[in-house]
C-alpha cells in the first residue's frame, strides 16, 4: 500500500478534493436555491398535499371515534345487526358531529362508497334531537332543577383538584380538536369530578364533551348553560345500570330521585330504525366498518371502477363503471391527436426547413400565430366552425355536398375534440420537427439520388430516419399535453369526447370528492411516467431533440 | 391531518402573499363573489355602487366564482384563510354551506332591514328564508325557451314538448346536472306533480327519470354555463333549451332573437348572499352592514330595473318599475307574474340537500355511459 497523496497544504489530497467539490456544489445549490424554493413551495408542496388526499381517510375515525371502536368487535359476515352498544356509541358520536356540523361531511364521504348514506346522515342529523327530547322532558318534569345548567355543572364539576378527572378532560379536548379540526385547548370553566364520572361514566363523558365544545368552539361558559339532550339520554342510560343510592357527592339526592322515578330509556337501536329503516340493515354499518381506517385504498379502487367491500375488493355495479372507459378513451384520443399532429405537421416542418430563409420565416409566423391567440378564443372559433349551423356545414350545404336536413355532426363528440386539439397542439409538433430537420444537410438527399435512389427511397431511407428524433420529441410533447387537457374537451367534447381530466375537474369543483380526484390525478401522472419510461426504453430519450 | 394542514397553510400563504399586493385586505377592501355578466352588473348598479358612495373608505373587489363557491370556500376553510366577504350563491349551495358550517347563521330580524311599513324582515322574506345562513335577493326560474321559427305551426305549450322529438325534431339543450331535469322527466312520464319528490327518493324512481331522459339523450346538448342556451338558440343549434329566465329575457328583448318563452313547469329557485364563517370581527361587521343595505326593500326593487328576476321581498314587488335602458315594463317579464306562473314547479330544497350526492353520482354515470 502506498502512502496517501498529500495536497500542498499537507491535508490528504482526497479530502482536499472533496472539500473543493463540496464548496462548488454548495455554490451551485446557492445559485439555484431561489428557483428551488419557489418550485417547492408553489408546486411540489401543493401537489403533494393534494395527492395525499387520495389515501387520507381520518374523517371516519375523527367523526365517529366511539362507533369505530365498538364496531371493530362486530362480525359483518354474521348477518346479525350490531349490538345496542354500537347504536349507543353512534348516537353520542353523531350527536356531537351534528352539533359541530361535521356529520354531513362524513355522510358525503361514505356516500362515495355506498350510495344513500349521504341522505341517511343528513336526515338522521336532523332527527337526532327528538330521541334526546323524549328523555329530557320527563326528567325536567320530575324536577325543574334539571332544566338549569347550574344543576348539571354542580353535579359533575370537581370539588377539589384531587377529585379532578384530568384524563377525561384531555381526552374530550382531543376528540373535539380532531372532530372540528381546530385546537380545543382554551380555558374551560369546568373540570370533571372523578367521583361523579366514575359513578355515571356515560353522562360524565357526554357532559364533559359538551362543556369542552361550548367553551372552546362557541366561547361560552358551560356553568350557566343547558347541556344538549344527549346528556339527558346518557343519564337515563346510566341510571338503568348503576346504583346511585350510596353516592354522597353534590346533587346526590337529585340522582336518587331520578333513579327511583324509573325514567323511560330509549332503546337506541329501535330509535335509529325509527329514524330511518336503513339503520336497521347492515348496510351503513358494513360501510363504516370497512372504511374506518385512517388511510384508505378506497379512492384508488374507485378510480378504477372497483370498491372495497367487507368481503374484499369488488367491481362497481355496471351502471357506475365509467372511469376505466374514460382512461382508455383519454389515451386513445391522445394517440389520435398525436398521429394527426404528425401527419399534418411533418410536411409543414419539411417545408419550413427547406424553403429559402425569408419565405420560411413568414411560414413560421403563420405556424406560431395561433400560438399567440387565447386558447379559449381558438376553441370557441372551432365551435363556430364545426357546429351544425356552423361555417363548414353551411359551405357543404351551399355547394350541395350535404343535404340541409342531414347536416354533419362534428361537435360535442370525439371528432370535435380531436380536430380542435390537433389544431391547438400542432405548433408543439412542428417546432421540434423543424429544428431537427434544419440540421439535416440537404447534400445527403442529393448524394442518395446521385447513387441511384428514387425520390421515395432517398426520402424514406436517408431523410426520414434522421428526422425521427424530431418526431419523437414532438410526439412526447403533444401526447403529454393532450392527456391532461381540460378546457377544449369541456367546450367541444359533449359527453362522448371528454377526457379523464374533465372528470377530475368535476370531482374537484362540483361533487367535491377531492380524494377521488387526487387518486385519478395520481394515476394519470403515473401513466405518463410509465409511457415516458417505455419511450425511453424503445426509442431512447437521448434521441429526442428539442432544438 | 397535521401534515395536510401545514401543507395547505403553506399553499394558502403563498397564494395570499401573491394576492395581498393585488387586492389585499388592508384598508376597506371587501371581496364580493358573484356570477359575472348581466346579473353582477345589476348588483353593481342597484346597490354596490350606492353603498360605496355612502362609505367612501370602502372599496369593492368582484370575484366571479359563484359557480365554484362551495369548493372554494371549503378549501379556504381548510387552509384557515377566508378571503371572501360576501358570496352570492343559489339556495341549494347556501344550504350545503350552512350544513357544513361554512356559512354564518343570520338572524333575519336582528341583522336585516325591516320593510318600510315596519313588517319584520323574516315576514317580508317569508318562506324564502330557506336556510339559517341564506339572505335571498331574487327569485329566478329555470325554464325553457324555443326558436319560434323552428317549431312549426304549433308552438309548444307544455314542458313535455322537450321529450317529444316527433313533434319537435332537433336538438335541445339541458343543464349538465340532475336538478330540474329529473323532475321534468318524471312529470312527463306521468308522475303527478305532488308525487315527484316521493318517487325521486327511491332508486326505482331515479331509474325511471333516467330512462325517460334516455329517450332524448342523443338529441341533447348539455350546458354548464347559463349563457350557453341563449347562444345555442341564437345560432339555431337547438330548437329549445332550458336556462335562467333572465338570460332568455336578454336574448328576446335586448338582442331581439326569434325566441319564445315556455313558462310551463318553470322551476322557481332563489339566489342570495351568504357570509363565510371565519372572518375577522371587523370584516364580518362590514359584510353584515353591506348585506343589510343591499337587501332592503328599495335596493331589491332597484335590481329588477336591470334584470328580469323577481325581488325576494314581498314589499319590493310593488316598487318594480321599468327597465333602466329599454324602458319596458318589467312586471310581465318576472317569473312570478300570474300570467307566467300558471303552472310552476316547486323546487324542494331539503330533498336536494339530502339526495344531491346520491343522484348526482347516478346522473353523471348515466351521462358518461
Amino acid at each position: 500500500m502506498s502512502e496517501a497523496m498529500m495536497a500542498a497544504d499537507g491535508t490528504p489530497l482526497k479530502r482536499s478534493l472533496a472539500r473543493a467539490l463540496r464548496r462548488q456544489k454548495l455554490r451551485a445549490l446557492g445559485l439555484i436555491a431561489p428557483l428551488l424554493v419557489f418550485v417547492v413551495i408553489t408546486f411540489i408542496v401543493p401537489i403533494g398535499s393534494m395527492l395525499f388526499r387520495s389515501v387520507e381517510n381520518d374523517i371516519v375515525s375523527n367523526t365517529l371515534p366511539m362507533t369505530v371502536q365498538s364496531l371493530a368487535r362486530w362480525d359483518a359476515s354474521s348477518g346479525a345487526l350490531p349490538d345496542e352498544a354500537v347504536y349507543e356509541a353512534m348516537y353520542f358520536d353523531m350527536f356531537l358531529a351534528a352539533e359541530a356540523k361535521r356529520h354531513t361531511r362524513l355522510g358525503t364521504r361514505l356516500n362515495y362508497e355506498q350510495t344513500g348514506l349521504s341522505s341517511l346522515f343528513r336526515q338522521s342529523g336532523r332527527a337526532l334531537d327528538d330521541i334526546g327530547k323524549e328523555t329530557q322532558r320527563p326528567l325536567e318534569k320530575l324536577n325543574k332543577a334539571w332544566k338549569d345548567g347550574e344543576t348539571w355543572h354542580m353535579l359533575f364539576n370537581a370539588t377539589s383538584s384531587a377529585d379532578t378527572n384530568a384524563a377525561l378532560l384531555s381526552a374530550q379536548r382531543a376528540r373535539i380538536a380532531r372532530l372540528t379540526d381546530t385546537p380545543a385547548n382554551q380555558e374551560v370553566n369546568f373540570a370533571p369530578s372523578t367521583a361523579a364520572t366514575a359513578l355515571l361514566p356515560k353522562t360524565g363523558r357526554a357532559y364533559t364533551a359538551w362543556a369542552v365544545y361550548v367553551a372552546t368552539q362557541d366561547g361560552r361558559d358551560p356553568a350557566t348553560r343547558d347541556p344538549w339532550e344527549a346528556v339527558a339520554t346518557a343519564l337515563a342510560l346510566d341510571l338503568k345500570t348503576v346504583d346511585v343510592s350510596g353516592y354522597s357527592g353534590p346533587g346526590a339526592e337529585l340522582l336518587v330521585e331520578a333513579q327511583s322515578a324509573d325514567l323511560p330509556v330509549p332503546a337506541l337501536s329501535a330509535a335509529f330504525a325509527d329514524m330511518d329503516e336503513d339503520w336497521a340493515t347492515d348496510v351503513p354499518w358494513k360501510t363504516i366498518q370497512t372504511h374506518s381506517g385512517i388511510y384508505t385504498s378506497g379512492y384508488f379502487l374507485n378510480a378504477v371502477d372497483a370498491q372495497k367491500t367487507p368481503d374484499g375488493v369488488a367491481w362497481q355495479p355496471d351502471d357506475k363503471q365509467i372511469l376505466q372507459k374514460l382512461f382508455g378513451r383519454t389515451i386513445w384520443m391522445s394517440l389520435m391527436i398525436t398521429f394527426s399532429c404528425i401527419a399534418l405537421g411533418y410536411p409543414i416542418a419539411w417545408l419550413l426547413a427547406n424553403l429559402p430563409m425569408r419565405k420560411a420565416n413568414l411560414l413560421l409566423i403563420l405556424v406560431l400565430l395561433p400560438f399567440w391567440t387565447s386558447l379559449l378564443v381558438r376553441t370557441s372559433a372551432w365551435k363556430v366552425m364545426l357546429q351544425q349551423q356552423g361555417v363548414i356545414n353551411d359551405v357543404l350545404v351551399w355547394i350541395g355536398l350535404v343535404d340541409d336536413a342531414n347536416r354533419l355532426i362534428m361537435i360535442n363528440n370525439q371528432f370535435g375534440t380531436i380536430v380542435a386539439m390537433t389544431h391547438i397542439l400542432l405548433p408543439f409538433m412542428i417546432l421540434p420537427m423543424y429544428s431537427v430537420m434544419q440540421t439535416i444537410p440537404p447534400s445527403y438527399l442529393r448524394a442518395a439520388k446521385s447513387l441511384g435512389a428514387t425520390n421515395w427511397t432517398a426520402f424514406w431511407r436517408v431523410y426520414f430516419p434522421q428526422s425521427v428524433p424530431g418526431i419523437g420529441a414532438g410526439s412526447i410533447l403533444v401526447f403529454i399535453l393532450a392527456i391532461g387537457y381540460y378546457i377544449t374537451p369541456e367546450i367541444v367534447g359533449g359527453t362522448k369526447g371528454v377526457f379523464i381530466s374533465n372528470r377530475i375537474a368535476y370531482h374537484i369543483s362540483s361533487s367535491l370528492n377531492w380524494g377521488l380526484a387526487a387518486a385519478l390525478g395520481s394515476i394519470l401522472l403515473a401513466a405518463v411516467l410509465v409511457l415516458y419510461w417505455a419511450y425511453d426504453k424503445i426509442v431512447g430519450i437521448d434521441n429526442v431533440k428539442l432544438g | 391531518m397535521k401534515l395536510t394542514k401545514t401543507l395547505l397553510a403553506t399553499t394558502a400563504l403563498t397564494v395570499a402573499a401573491g394576492t395581498a399586493f393585488a387586492d389585499g385586505h388592508m384598508a376597506g377592501d371587501m371581496t364580493l363573489v358573484s356570477w359575472g355578466g348581466a346579473y353582477q352588473a345589476s348588483q353593481q348598479n342597484a346597490y354596490v355602487a350606492p353603498y360605496l358612495e355612502m362609505n367612501p373608505g370602502v372599496t369593492a373587489v368582484w370575484d366571479e366564482s359563484s359557480a365554484e363557491a362551495v369548493a372554494k370556500l371549503r378549501a379556504m376553510n381548510e387552509a384557515g384563510s377566508v378571503t371572501w366577504d360576501v358570496v352570492d350563491v343559489v339556495a341549494a349551495d347556501a344550504i350545503r354551506l350552512c350544513d357544513e358550517g361554512l356559512a354564518l347563521e343570520i338572524d333575519a330580524d336582528e341583522m336585516l332591514a325591516a320593510a318600510p311599513d315596519g313588517t319584520s324582515a323574516s315576514d317580508d322574506f317569508g318562506d324564502l328564508l330557506v336556510s339559517d345562513c341564506f339572505i335571498p335577493q331574487i327569485v329566478y326560474s329555470t325554464t325553457f325557451g324555443y326558436r319560434t321559427d323552428l317549431v312549426g305551426d304549433t308552438a309548444p305549450t307544455s314542458v313535455c314538448a322537450v321529450f317529444d322529438t316527433d313533434a319537435y325534431p332537433g336538438k335541445r339543450s339541458l343543464e349538465k346536472r340532475p336538478i330540474n331535469n329529473m323532475e321534468w322527466a318524471l312529470l312527463c312520464d306521468g308522475v303527478a306533480k305532488e308525487d315527484v319528490y316521493d318517487v325521486l327518493a327511491t332508486a326505482e324512481g331515479q331509474d325511471q327519470a333516467l330512462a325517460k331522459l334516455d329517450t332524448i339523450k342523443d338529441d341533447v346538448i348539455w350546458w354548464s354555463a347559463g349563457a350557453d342556451t341563449p347562444q345555442l338558440l341564437a345560432d339555431g343549434e337547438v330548437v329549445m333549451g332550458s336556462t335562467y329566465n333572465g338570460r332568455l329575457f336578454a336574448a328576446i328583448e335586448e338582442q331581439k332573437q326569434p325566441i319564445g318563452m315556455l313558462w310551463d313547469a318553470q322551476v322557481f329557485d332563489l339566489d342570495g348572499w351568504i357570509i363565510p364563517t371565519g372572518l375577522s370581527p371587523e370584516r364580518q361587521a362590514r359584510a353584515l352592514d353591506f348585506i343589510k343595505f343591499a337587501t332592503d326593500t328599495q335596493r331589491l326593487a332597484d335590481q329588477a330595473k336591470y334584470i328580469s328576476y323577481g325581488p325576494a321581498r314581498l314589499s319590493s314587488a310593488p316598487l318594480v318599475g321599468q327597465h333602466a335602458t329599454l324602458g319596458i315594463d318589467m312586471a310581465q317579464h318576472m317569473p312570478t307574474d300570474p300570467e307566467n306562473a300558471k303552472n310552476t314547479f316547486l323546487y324542494n330544497y331539503e330533498f336536494w340537500a339530502d339526495y344531491r350526492d346520491d343522484i348526482d353520482a347516478k346522473f353523471q354515470a348515466w351521462l358518461a355511459q
